[in-house]
């Protein structure tokens, strides 16, 4: 088991640095100047010429991802700027945004609760009620409550997120007025109490939370019934167990194991940023940040966001596979 | 444990009924193609201390009745009629919640495949506990020196280590004789095998088998043994039942199916036994053709289209007419088929015994 | 005692109950193959006919987009000031919400389905030419993803190996990316570098490419992985050894033998692929990375209608609809496909 989580963690590692890697280079390679990026509407030769020793463009690009991974992994930081305009940029240096100058961990730690709240409190919504559904739906196989549950997760699954959003939207807050427009200063729990705060997250929860519902519904559905098709469940009906004992501690444990490694890697892409549902209900997190660090041609910051969000799929990665070498015996001990 | 008295027929308390008595099984399917008639009409009877082997290829309804006597098909699709009376009581009719007390108790079930008959999930000692513990209302310590007890007498070395292991930890022969132990923990008067050596290697398989005749002497149980291993039957019982197509083509006690078989499909299975003294000219024979549709099933003799001898028939009755499983002599043998009894003794002892 | 079965027809994976694994034998044995059962069971399934139906409907819309929007007349970039009549259409003291229709959206027996507020175009005519831009990418990044998923995980399964090494860790790289930040971020940027490198103009057919090109590039891997089990378990059956001890090639074993056996998996994955590149172009023309104006997309007009949402809701509904219709027909009918091919399905 020690061993196992060793090499574990040392592939994390090398994937993570061939991650980071990739985006440095597709991103930091494309545009064709970035000075001209910074300097925006004034540039001339003299300004570019300035940009570009201030930024190390002149530099080969080899240099300037190691210059930019010191920042990452260095516990001192690294320092920005050319000579005379030195500033230091502490770990984690993401680097500066070259819209505004702040410091991209700043913009992203800043972020981030914002979808943190959305991302685990829709992840409760959808876990809750897809593995309920599903689990109904596949014992009562073929029955009327089956129908319906496959019928609402084919639904959910067909929902794309910027129509069922928009629709919650339009319904709830535009048409029956029960909730206010969203206001981003109800995102932050211990300054507004709980129930702006709810009111402010709700609708985005309900509707990212939809589609993966529909997805688990699917999944419990799915896995239940081939789990209860076992030769192992006959053999625990064979030994007269209750019904009840026959389906929640041989079907479920063994039905369930499948969602833990999915749950994992869906909260974990997750963290990174909900981009639509952010966008649709003006939620000031990671998402928001890409998209406008997209839109505005910054690529320190697109490329701080990008690397952040690809640690948190890696990292849920790595847990998700303890986890199941710790629920399935036969991945532990071999 | 006690030594217990090996005698034969205990007969069943108030209704004078053997032990176990199946009339005329029923087991249907209904599916999206149609009705898979998987069992039609299985009838036998079996007396404590006595094994009785069924027989036949996979897709004859062999599995499939075992799973009706344990009631395993309530709560299913399947469709089960006839009557099942197992020490007085009748199973088909029973509840499931009724069903339920006997299963683990009174009849245990051993499946082919230990691997995926056994959670993965779970230590087998858990396993095994878990019917006794439902059954019986004991200290889990009980339960585990039970289990630690049967694992050892099924011949598991060191069985208080092993109690703990999970069923990957073990040897497919450890699993198997985990199962059996598994099956025993109750000490059930009927233990219904199903395939139990098939995913064995040779020399496990003889262990195994020696390993169920000595605890049946010891513990008085009835045994069905499924299977489609002749060897396994030669060894193993008294009585046979010669299945086909979900039917009963041939039955009777074990000397009659190998000395005096008179249906054409059990001369085939009969001759497609490896025998190490045949001679060298004679070839394993298998039986032509597949088995049929449980869906269409051939409106005459289930076994026609693969039936070499149906010109001793006169008419087309093996196309057009379901033979009766008829009483041959006076025991218990039975046969389904067209031709005449003297006809198919002369068949089988001047066309077929000599290649067997 | 042989079963009838083929190796062709044979399903994939275990029958797992033997008393199920009985009645499916039985069922082989009428003779007919996996893909004359699927199809027979399509033709009952009602459901997955009428998504059939409907999916062609809108493919039709897509082809004949011009010759539908001549019925209305207005084509989708026209901007339009006044109806026929002569009498304006929007309201230019107020922000240019459209005159009249039902709620507040211009409706008339000219525009169907209303006009765009501020500048007029006809919602009906956009939403048709959006049905091409749709179809085209969800199409085209489907066909990039399945190709690059099947020959990587054919080659991967086939070759072994530190091939497999390879490929399997490309494959796991890949599945670790959050890839819809990365096709945001990615799409812009790369067709701002078409066109410095060569001298490609950023219009929408460029634009649709790079989708194509960035969903499909990012959509690979989990195929990959599935059809390199497949693969790996296919090359070890009896008749693959067949033919290589044959001495048949690896292209003749991997094209003519493994191929054909996972076409029920490559058919399944295309129509669960379909529906989520769908989505997906809208979302990336609802955050303004895919398709710009003036061509129309129905992402593009859902992010222009959000700004109406309090005064012209239908602009907003009428394209979600559609995304929404579009959607759930592919699903149906993927799930129909997936459910027709699946050989444990409605078997006991």
């Amino acid at each position: 088991m020690g061993r196992y989580l060793i090499r574990r963690l040392l592939q994390t590692v090398v994937i993570l640095l061939v991650i980071s890697a990739i985006t440095f280079f597709l991103f930091w390679a494309t545009p064709a100047n970035p000075a001209l990026l910074i300097c925006g509407k004034d540039c001339n030769t003299e300004t570019v010429a300035q940009v570009n020793a201030t930024y190390g463009f002149d530099d080969p690009l080899i240099v300037q991802y190691g210059t930019y991974m010191q920042g990452l992994l260095s516990p001192g930081g690294r320092t920005i700027g050319s000579e005379g305009s030195e500033r230091e940029c502490p770990w984690p240096c993401f680097g500066e945004s070259y819209q505004n100058g702040i410091p991209v961990w700043d913009s992203i730690s800043d972020a981030f609760p914002a979808t943190l709240w959305l991302a685990t409190g829709a992840a409760v919504l959808w876990l809750f009620f897809g593995v309920m559904l599903g689990l109904i739906a596949a014992l009562r196989k073929g029955k009327l409550i089956d129908k319906l549950s496959v019928g609402i997760a084919l639904f959910g699954v067909s929902f794309p997120t910027i129509v069922f959003g928009y629709l919650l939207l339009f319904l709830f807050i535009v048409k029956l007025q029960w909730i206010p427009f969203p206001d981003t200063a109800n995102a932050a729990l211990f300054t507004v109490g709980p129930v702006k705060w709810l009111q402010f997250y709700i609708l985005p929860w309900i509707t990212l939370a939809l589609v993966f519902a529909a997805l688990y519904t699917r999944l419990t559905r799915a896995n239940m019934i081939d789990t209860m098709n076992e030769d192992y469940i006959r053999t625990a009906r064979a030994k007269g167990l209750s019904e009840r004992t026959v389906v929640f501690k041989h079907g479920l444990r063994s039905a369930l194991t499948p969602i833990v490694t999915i749950f994992g890697l869906d909260l974990g892409g997750l963290l990174g940023g909900a981009v639509i549902t952010e966008q649709i209900f003006s939620i000031t997190g990671l998402g928001k940040l890409a998209i406008d660090s997209v839109l505005g041609n910054d690529l320190p910051a697109i490329m701080g966001v990008v690397l952040f969000a690809a640690i948190f799929v890696v990292v849920a990665n790595i847990v998700v596979d303890v986890l199941y070498a710790f629920i399935d015996p036969r991945v532990r001990l071999s | 444990m006690t030594e217990s008295v090996a005698t034969a027929a205990t007969p069943a308390r108030e209704t004078g009924r053997p032990f176990l008595e199946l009339k005329d099984l029923q087991v249907h399917f209904p599916t999206d193609d149609g009705l898979v008639k998987a069992v039609n009409g299985l009838s036998f009877t079996l007396e404590r201390g006595k094994t009785l082997g069924i027989v036949g290829e996979s897709g004859s309804g062999k599995s499939v009745s075992s799973l009706a006597i344990m009631g395993l098909h309530k709560g299913s699709r399947a469709k089960v009629g006839g009557e099942i009376w197992l020490d007085g009581a009748e199973l088909v009719s029973m509840s499931v919640a009724e069903i339920r007390r006997l299963r683990g108790q009174q009849v245990a079930m051993i499946f082919q495949d230990p691997l995926s008959a056994m959670h993965p999930f779970y230590r087998v000692g858990d396993q095994l506990t878990e019917a006794y513990l439902v059954h019986n209302s004991v200290s889990k310590a009980v339960a585990k020196r039970r289990a630690i007890d049967l694992l050892d007498r099924v011949g598991i070395p060191a069985p208080n280590k092993r109690f703990d292991d999970y069923p990957h930890q073990f040897s497919g022969g450890m699993r198997q004789r985990a199962m059996i132990a598994m099956a025993l923990m109750c000490d059930p008067a009927l233990l219904i095998a199903d395939e139990p050596t098939t995913a064995l290697d040779v020399t496990v398989q003889a262990q195994i088998l020696d390993l169920m005749m000595d605890l049946q002497k010891e513990f008085n149980s009835a045994i069905v043994i499924i299977t489609h291993d002749l060897g396994v039957v030669a060894q193993m019982t008294q009585d046979v039942v010669v299945m086909y197509g979900g039917r009963v083509v041939e039955q009777g006690n074990v000397r009659d199916i190998f000395y005096r078989p008179e249906m054409p499909y059990t001369w085939g299975l009969l001759g497609s036994i490896p025998r190490v003294n045949r001679g060298g000219d004679h070839r394993l024979k298998s039986i032509r053709g597949t088995p049929p549709s449980l869906i269409n099933l051939p409106k005459g003799c289930p076994f026609q289209p693969r039936c070499d001898y149906q010109e001793h028939v006169e008419g087309h009755s093996c196309v057009s007419e379901l033979p009766e499983l008829l009483q041959v002599d006076t025991g218990g043998h039975r046969v389904r088929c067209h031709i005449d009894h003297l006809q198919r003794e002369r068949l089988f002892t001047e066309q077929i015994k000599p290649s067997l | 005692m042989t079963l009838g079965v083929t190796e062709a027809q044979s399903p994939e994976g275990g029958l797992p109950a033997d008393h199920l694994a009985e009645t499916a034998e039985a069922k082989q044995i009428e003779g007919r193959s996996l893909g004359q059962i699927a199809w027979a069971r399509l033709k009952k399934d009602k459901i997955a006919i009428a998504s059939a139906i409907i999916i062609l409907l809108i493919i039709a819309v897509a082809v004949f987009a011009p010759l539908i929007v001549k019925l209305n007349g207005f084509p989708p970039d026209q901007f339009n000031k006044t109806n026929a009549d002569g009498s304006p259409l929007l309201n230019t003291r107020d922000g240019g919400i459209p005159i009249g229709g039902l709620w507040g959206s211009g409706t008339s027996s000219e525009h169907w389905l209303g006009v765009e507020p501020q500048n007029g175009r006809d919602v009906f005519s956009r939403l048709v030419y959006g049905t091409r831009v749709s179809l085209l990418v969800a199409l085209g990044g489907t066909i990039i993803a399945i190709v690059i998923g099947t020959v990587v995980g054919m080659v991967s399964g086939y070759f072994r190996g530190w091939v497999d090494t390879l490929l399997s860790r490309l494959m796991d790289i890949m599945l670790s990316f959050p890839s819809l930040l990365f096709v945001m971020a990615l799409t812009p940027v790369i067709a701002d570098r078409g066109q410095d490198l060569f001298g490609i103009p950023d219009d929408n057919k460029l634009r649709m490419g790079v989708l194509m090109f960035v969903l499909g590039f990012f959509g690979w891997a989990y195929l990959a992985r599935i059809v390199r089990g497949q693969t790996l378990s296919l090359r070890e059956r009896e008749f693959v050894e067949a033919a290589r001890s044959l001495g048949a090639g690896p292209g003749y074993v991997i094209f003519r033998q493994i191929l054909p056996n996972l076409l029920p998996t490559l058919l399944v994955y295309t129509t669960l692929l379909i529906p989520s590149y769908i989505t997906a172009e809208a979302a990336l023309s609802f955050l303004g990375v895919g398709i710009k104006e003036p061509t129309s997309s129905w992402g593009r007009m859902i992010a222009d209608a959000s700004d109406w949402i309090e005064s012209n809701p239908l602009y907003l509904f009428f394209p979600g609809l559609a995304l929404f219709i579009t959607v759930l027909a592919f699903n149906l009918l993927g799930d129909s496909v997936r459910d027709a091919l699946d050989p444990r399905a409605g078997r006991g």
